[in-house]
């Protein structure tokens, strides 16, 4: 079968190849020559969103585990095979997607995508192996719960999503839950959440395309499996009021505060407009609006930013800074200022302009690298952005007029409606 | 297609600012780091932090640039920008898109010759600054790692942190900062790096117009203690409230010019997988271990969740640095006795062909890896002619490749020794109990 490189239009831009295989793989290919390297992305859509009910933790576990061996290879195979290739395997679990990622040489690319497509398909998870990954998972939980950061923020988002929304769940589960999980728990969850029809496989690099379509056709062309139910997520609820909690950790030296709204789904039309207004607000150059703020002029924080997360269901926008336990107050009245003026004002022209043309600009350099590029075709792909979305893409950044820009800010960020998490040796 | 034979131009102006410039067409991107030759080791009693204060305030407005204008300029061309400082190095960087070249090459003559040091400006960045270490006291690990090398070093100025100690930023003054600023920031004593999709003759022509006319400072006159051999075993105890234990195991190690480096770097590679050589980019990805003689021996028993191996570049001895975080509920004996075990077994009997082999095709790799970008292509050019000469760095490969199994048995037997470690321990207290906030999981 031929691989179709031609968007519904000549153009340039990285004018990815896609097809989707029989079985429902998509394969996602463009080829590049900066470096004799090949980046391999396979994503699964069974992020942390499907575990089981009351087993939140399990996709978790089954991402430190799925590599340890499969049917034909044991895991000890699998290291020397990575290993001795130099190639760090990465798995991580995000909400919607478990991911396997990896760089290699563009001559060991075909072996290692055999693997990889090993491991997704067939893992063993054999049962000591599964023992000692729950012990990192327990270990990592225990680091967590040391760590402000970690703590104010999985506190937003559990006040933020609350009831068991997936996106309001810790994505390595409790030390309770991951002690009761047992191969079986994982086996069942491969069983029911992976699938040929759920998977997109990007390879980007030192590899012809049709070549690295062959391959992945080669590799997942005989995998079978039901085609999982798709997971629903519910809206979130919209908060009424403000709400502020204090999570005390008395034995560290800095709070940690994490300060959000929940917002829009990444499909929705105002995306863009949100998009741009967080830009201003807390990512700019040092921080946007708070970086100037709470960090140059008022000397307060060294990291002071905020992030957008829109996604399949309506994400956060957390604002997040690290001050002394001595400013957390301010730092928290400075914040709500400068999201009562924007509310109140909106951006300036020159705002919305700079930060554009920064979007608009930074793309270069966001495809420079194999890698990059991957990640961005696999996010056209689970949004459904189209394969000319690099093209098009300025185009709905300057679209976006300031009067949509103010009506996201009064819409996503209100004050009296936020809700506020202080992290670290701070007593209310 | 990048390569570590690509052409690298060398040239030096007449004050004394050398330039390297590698071209590099595969993206509409340039690269432009400035390096100086001055970092934590350069301080002295009641200026520890300097060097990285420095770093801050010269992002804050120049006598050509407001200090309201200092953000926007590189944003503009979609544009990243920063800086850090370490031990032996302090850099500033901007990518961008190409026709941003003549704006990073107008920022960076402005940051070694025009910075303002604001009195309030540097008032305002003391705070942030103090921000930032409490920040990092938060991590058990960097405390420990930070306790670990002041422990290991009684003289040499590698000891102390590079983000100073608490008093020394609490009382350091603005005229202290610009002294400082003013001894370094001088032609004669940075290295001008440029990478990407630019006219090498008009990018150097550039450089001159912009850099030309500086004037060279001083030379600055280094008198560096040199650490005294280190005779016996120390050990550090760290007891605050946590919920998780670290150890760590340093070994006083060569630095980037001395022929045990690269059979060193092997080593690590056997122990805990390859890192390469770029601190700015590869130590964020974490290496290949699965087969690795330390994971095998600690992760695979369950001992430890994470282990790790430390060998950095540097211009003077460092350390090579061993650490582990262990299992809930191991204790921390049994992860140091598993750990000494393997390193005892190396340090005898050296390592096997196989895995010298595997450790050269981890880096080969790897240095394939570290040069997927401009900016890291850039790094590296920087880094090395900062703490030694670039050409180091251009014949990585070939040093490498010619690690032989003896080479490594050399180095494990003379590094590798109890006289010459330092142990250290975070061991955790139990955190007080303390109210979980209402209606939170």
């Amino acid at each position: 079968m031929a691989v179709n490189t031609s968007g519904p239009r000549a153009r340039a831009g990285l004018a990815p190849a896609r097809e989707r295989l029989d079985n429902g793989v998509v394969f996602l290919g463009k080829q590049t020559q900066t470096t004799p390297a090949v980046a391999i992305n396979l994503a699964v859509r069974a992020g942390s969103i499907v575990d089981p009910p009351g087993a939140p933790g399990t996709t978790w576990l089954l991402s430190r585990t799925i590599d340890r061996g499969t049917l034909t290879q044991p895991a000890n195979a699998i290291a020397e095979a990575l290993d001795s290739r130099g190639i760090t395997l990465s798995i991580t679990v995000s909400r919607h997607l478990f991911s396997l990622v990896c760089t290699c040489l563009a001559e060991d690319f075909d072996p290692v995508l055999a693997l990889l497509g090993d491991i997704i398909m067939a893992p063993a998870l054999p049962e000591p192996e599964v023992a000692i990954r729950k012990g990192e998972v327990i270990t990592a939980i225990r680091q967590d719960d040391d760590n402000p950061g970690v703590r104010a923020t999985e506190t937003l988002m559990a006040m933020l999503y609350p009831d068991g929304h997936p996106y309001g769940r810790r994505t390595k589960g409790s030390i309770d839950i991951v002690e009761s999980l047992t191969r079986d728990h994982l086996a069942g969850l491969h069983a029911a959440r992976f699938a040929p029809s759920v998977l997109t496989a990007v390879i980007v690099g030192d590899v012809d395309t049709t070549r690295a379509r062959d391959a992945v056709a080669r590799v997942f062309d005989g995998w079978r499996a039901p085609v999982p139910s798709a997971p629903a997520v519910a809206s979130p609820p919209v908060p009424r009021e403000r709400r502020r909690v204090v999570v005390p950790m008395m034995n560290k030296a800095q709070a940690d505060i994490a300060y959000g709204f929940t917002t829009i789904r990444r499909n929705d039309p105002s995306y863009y407009a949100y998009w741009l207004m967080n830009n201003a607000l807390g990512q700019y150059s040092i921080g946007g609006r708070l970086g100037d703020r709470i960090r140059e002029r008022q000397g307060m924080a060294y990291y002071v930013s905020s992030a957008l997360d829109a996604n399949i269901a309506e994400g956060p926008l957390v604002i997040r800074a690290g001050v002394s336990p001595a400013n957390v107050d301010r730092a928290i009245a400075s914040i709500d200022e400068e999201l009562a003026l924007l509310r109140r004002d909106g951006l300036t022209a020159k705002e919305l302009d700079e930060s554009r043309r920064y979007l608009i600009g930074s793309m270069p350099r966001a495809l420079e690298t194999n890698a990059g590029i991957a990640n961005f075709l696999q996010t056209e792909e689970i949004f459904g952005l189209g394969l000319d979305y690099d093209v098009r893409l300025p185009d709905l950044l300057s679209a976006v007029t300031l009067d949509e820009t103010h009506a996201a800010a009064r819409q996503a960020v209100d004050p009296d409606r936020a809700t506020v998490v202080i992290a670290g040796p701070y007593e209310s | 297609m990048h390569t570590a034979s690509a052409a690298v131009r060398e040239t030096t102006l007449d004050n004394g600012l050398k330039v390297l410039l590698r071209e590099e067409h595969a993206a509409p991107l340039a690269s432009v780091w400035c390096w100086y030759k001055v970092g934590s080791k350069d301080e002295g009693p009641g200026l520890t932090g300097v060097s990285h204060w420095c770093e801050h305030m010269n992002f804050k407005g120049t006598a050509h640039i407001p200090r309201d204008q200092v953000k926007g300029i590189i944003e503009q061309y979609g544009g990243s920008w920063n800086g850090y400082t370490w031990i032996d190095q302090t850099t500033y960087l901007e990518t961008a898109t190409r026709d941003a070249l003549d704006r990073m090459l107008f920022i960076e003559s402005e940051r070694m010759a025009s910075c303002l040091y604001h009195p309030d400006d540097c008032e305002s960045e003391r705070t942030v600054i103090i921000s930032e270490l409490q920040g990092g006291e938060n991590d058990p690990d960097q405390l420990l790692d930070q306790e670990l090398t002041a422990t290991a070093f009684k003289a040499h100025p590698y000891r102390h942190p590079t983000i100073g100690w608490l008093s020394d930023l609490q009382t350091m003054t603005r005229d202290d900062l610009y002294g400082y600023y003013r001894r370094y920031y001088i032609p004669n004593n940075a290295t001008l790096v440029i990478v990407g999709d630019v006219d090498g003759d008009e990018a150097l022509r550039q450089v001159d117009h912009y850099f030309g006319g500086i004037a060279p400072g001083p030379s600055i006159a280094r008198r560096a203690t040199a650490e005294p051999e280190q005779s016996g075993e120390r050990r550090l105890l760290l007891r605050k409230e946590g919920t998780t234990a670290y150890l760590k195991v340093a070994y006083h190690a060569p630095g980037i010019a001395h022929p045990h480096f690269f059979p060193l770097l092997i080593l690590d590679a056997v122990l805990t997988g390859a890192k390469g050589l770029n601190l700015w980019a590869s130590f964020r990805v974490p290496p290949p271990q699965r087969s690795t003689r330390l994971y095998r021996a600690l992760v695979e028993r369950g001992l430890a969740s994470y282990v790790s191996g430390s060998l950095l570049p540097t211009a003077d001895p460092f350390l090579f640095t061993l650490s582990a975080t262990a299992t809930d509920g191991e204790r921390l004996s049994s992860v140091e006795a598993a750990l000494l075990e393997v390193l005892d077994d190396v340090r005898r009997n050296g390592i096997t062909q196989p895995e010298l082999a595997k450790a050269k095709a981890q880096l080969k790799a790897r240095l394939v890896f570290d040069g997927d970008s401009i900016t890291n292509i850039a790094h590296q050019l920087g880094y090395f002619e900062t703490i030694a000469t670039v050409g180091l760095f251009l014949n990585a490969p070939a040093a490498i490749a010619a690690v032989t199994l003896e080479d490594v048995a050399a180095a494990a037997r003379s590094i590798l020794t109890q006289e010459n470690r330092t142990i250290g321990w975070f061991d955790p207290l139990p955190v007080r109990d303390e109210p979980r906030p209402n209606g939170v999981a």
